[in-house]
């Protein structure tokens, strides 16, 4: 899979809505329009969407509590995103699923999962199916840092490893979980280094890079679908903002989220973009336009979307 | 009819299901060559392979979290806890993953998986590895909770439970493995899901109970009959969701009812049962309040004494019954 412009304008694209699904969501939660919580994935941009965009038709992909962007770069449509947050029913879960569990399975998007560590095992029976039926198709398994201090990755990705199914396990280390940095959750300093431990490959990716993230996807996933079993990929990224909705981030400095907002993923793919005369800055500018009015589209069709029957509330609870 | 086990049924169950359908695998520590470690799928292996008859390392939460993973895209997994008790580590991919995915992805998603959970006391196992914990299951809505007393309705009721579109939980009492009874040998013996079962029938007194317990009080029943006491005894199968107008029905006609069950008292499903009762239309029927006789509410312990004094014992279901009859 060569990096075409058409993918690279479709990737800028994406990582744009990305950015806009977020900030429309700050905003609505501070007008009280979204609840519960909610977890902004701004700064990972390239990290969840270059790498879902590395799959192929087919694939499945399961997603985090911080999976806007991840959802996003799988395809999903920003219509029906925003919709549930807003709880309608023209959501993706009926207004019953909200930000932390956005899915589609039919599509093979396994979902956004509240629980952290949550999709490990998921996504290896998920891998597990595409093997026993010989489909070709791997899983592309989100996590984050934090939750490679879970149980469930240790047997999930052991499982994985001993039955050789295609899954990739794509760890997003914005640093923190919550408040916690990874210096105070783990005795190692790459994650990556867990792999050996499985006899899996590790390897680590710089997740603001969004060219390098999609071709190490990529390349992994070749091996991945010929049988070769799983690979894990540390991608390196970072959060602006805080964990959640009220997270006064005494846990970190000002300098250090500066300097990482300096590492802007967005801005860096335009630059490469204009750099290597792959596209003009009209042509950049266009896009990014493009993105806004497809993200007022989104809100407006959320707006208007009908809230569900209250008689839905037990619908749906056993097929 | 074929005379066997229960635990025999349970692999003729689980057996037929795979010939049958190809989505239909079966995974578990140690159910390979070695064939559980109850012996229930002895044979499997060397009928269907390591590709469908999976060893697992011990790794219950991989285990359940990849059933619903696997069911969420198109198989239909058999998995076995080696012990009911080690649910506890596969709670969060049970409750938290395979029982809402559906609901919370508005609807759109399937989760037909089968856990089988052998449980129950009176092995000298003790705390660890004798519960009885279908109650903790029965609070989950989107779980469905089975039981079976026999081999047979092991075979048709494990059928349905495969057949099923969510995740159902089977609870399989350990000292049934080695009872034996006439099963049916026909493919298309399935028993309905969510469906009480009058075991036998009476009319003085209501008694609703579930898995080895229920034989108890087959016996205990026996003896009151020769005093002139007709119980009926309610079989609820399925736990939860749970039928509950045969067991309303029953007490409508006997005005009188007691549920009896090994699991401990406090939380149980006996609470749940009297409480059901007693909202229902059976209330004004009633003429003594409704009884429970459970498990006393302490670990299962080592010793063998005091493991049967845990578990409701034949004196304390007579005494229920004289109890409700006014009779003490
Ligand atoms: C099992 C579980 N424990 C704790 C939480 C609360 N919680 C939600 S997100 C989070 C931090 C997760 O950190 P990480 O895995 O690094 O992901 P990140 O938030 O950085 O994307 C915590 C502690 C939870 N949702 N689930």
């Amino acid at each position: 899979m060569a990096l075409t412009k058409e993918i690279l304008m479709e990737m800028y694209l994406r990582m744009n809505h990305a950015r806009h699904f977020e900030e429309k969501v700050a905003y609505f939660f501070s007008r009280g329009m979204v609840h519960g919580t909610t977890h902004l994935s701004v700064g990972q941009e390239a990290s969840g969407v270059a790498s879902a965009m590395a799959l192929d038709d087919g694939d499945l992909a399961s997603l985090t509590h911080r999976g806007h962007s991840q959802a996003i770069g799988f395809g999903l449509d920003i219509n029906r995103m925003m919709a549930e947050l807003l709880g309608k029913e023209t959501g993706y879960c009926k207004g019953k699923g909200g930000s932390m569990h956005i899915a589609d399975i039919e599509n093979g998007n396994l979902g956004a999962n509240g629980i952290v560590g949550g999709g490990y095992c998921i996504s290896t029976g998920a891998a597990l199916t595409q093997q026993y039926n010989k489909t070709g198709k791997l899983v592309l398994c989100f996590s984050g840092d934090g939750s490679t201090n879970e149980g469930t990755f240790h047997e999930a990705v052991n499982l994985a490893s001993i039955w050789k199914l295609p899954v990739i396990f794509f760890i997003e280390n914005n640093l923190y979980g919550m408040s916690t940095h990874i210096e105070k959750s783990m005795n190692i300093k790459d994650i990556a280094d867990r792999a050996k431990s499985y006899g899996i490959p590790g390897i680590i990716v710089d997740g603001n890079d969004a060219i390098e993230v999609y071709e190490t996807v990529a390349k992994a996933a070749e091996g991945v679908r010929a049988g070769k079993g799983p690979v894990l990929i540390e991608s390196k990224t970072y959060r602006w903002q805080g964990h959640s909705k009220s997270d006064a981030q005494a846990y970190r400095t000002k300098d250090e989220v500066e300097e990482w907002k300096e590492k802007d993923p967005i801005a860096r793919l335009r630059k490469f973009m204009i750099d290597q005369g792959m596209a003009t800055a009209e042509e950049m500018d266009e896009v990014e336009k493009q993105a806004k009015e497809n993200m007022e589209k989104a809100v407006e069709f959320a707006r208007e979307s009908p809230e569900p029957p209250v008689e839905s509330v037990t619908e749906d609870v056993y097929a | 009819m074929k005379e066997m086990t229960y635990k025999d049924a349970i692999n003729l169950a689980m057996s037929e299901e795979m010939r049958k359908d190809k989505n239909v695998i079966f995974m578990g520590e140690d159910i390979g060559v070695y064939g559980g470690a109850f012996g229930v799928s002895v044979g499997m292996f060397e009928e269907f392979g390591e590709e469908r008859v999976k060893d697992t390392p011990i790794s219950e939460a991989v285990i359940v979290g990849a059933a619903a993973g696997a069911a969420a895209t198109g198989l239909r997994p058999i998995c076995e806890m080696m012990f009911m008790d080690f649910i506890t580590i596969a709670m969060d991919n049970l409750v938290n993953q395979a029982a809402k995915m559906r609901y919370m992805f508005g609807g759109k998603a399937k989760v037909p998986m089968t856990l089988r959970l052998p449980s129950g006391s009176g092995t000298g196992a003790a705390a660890q590895h004798t519960q009885s914990l279908e109650a903790w299951l029965c609070h989950v809505p989107g779980l469905k909770v089975v039981t079976a007393s026999s081999p047979a309705e092991a075979k048709g009721l494990l059928k349905a439970a495969i057949r099923d579109d969510n995740p159902v939980c089977f609870v399989e009492h350990k000292l049934l493995y080695k009872m034996k009874g006439e099963v049916p040998v026909d493919d298309e013996y399935v028993l309905p899901l969510g469906q009480s079962y009058v075991r036998k029938e009476g009319t003085d007194v209501t008694i609703v109970t579930y898995g080895t317990i229920l034989h108890r009080v087959l016996e205990v029943v026996e003896e009151v009959e020769k005093e002139g006491i007709s119980v009926e005894v309610v079989d609820p199968r399925t736990l939860y969701p749970m039928e509950t107008q045969t067991i309303v029905d029953s007490v409508k006609k006997t005005g009188r009812a007691i549920v009896v069950h090994e699991a401990a008292k406090t939380g149980g499903l006996g609470g749940e049962i009297a409480a059901m009762i007693s909202e229902s239309e059976a209330f004004d029927y009633l003429d003594a309040p409704v009884l429970r006789v459970c498990g006393l509410d302490t670990p299962i312990p080592y010793n063998r004494n005091l493991e049967a004094a845990v578990v409701p014992s034949v004196e304390a279901i007579k005494e229920a019954i004289y109890k409700v009859m006014n009779r003490k």
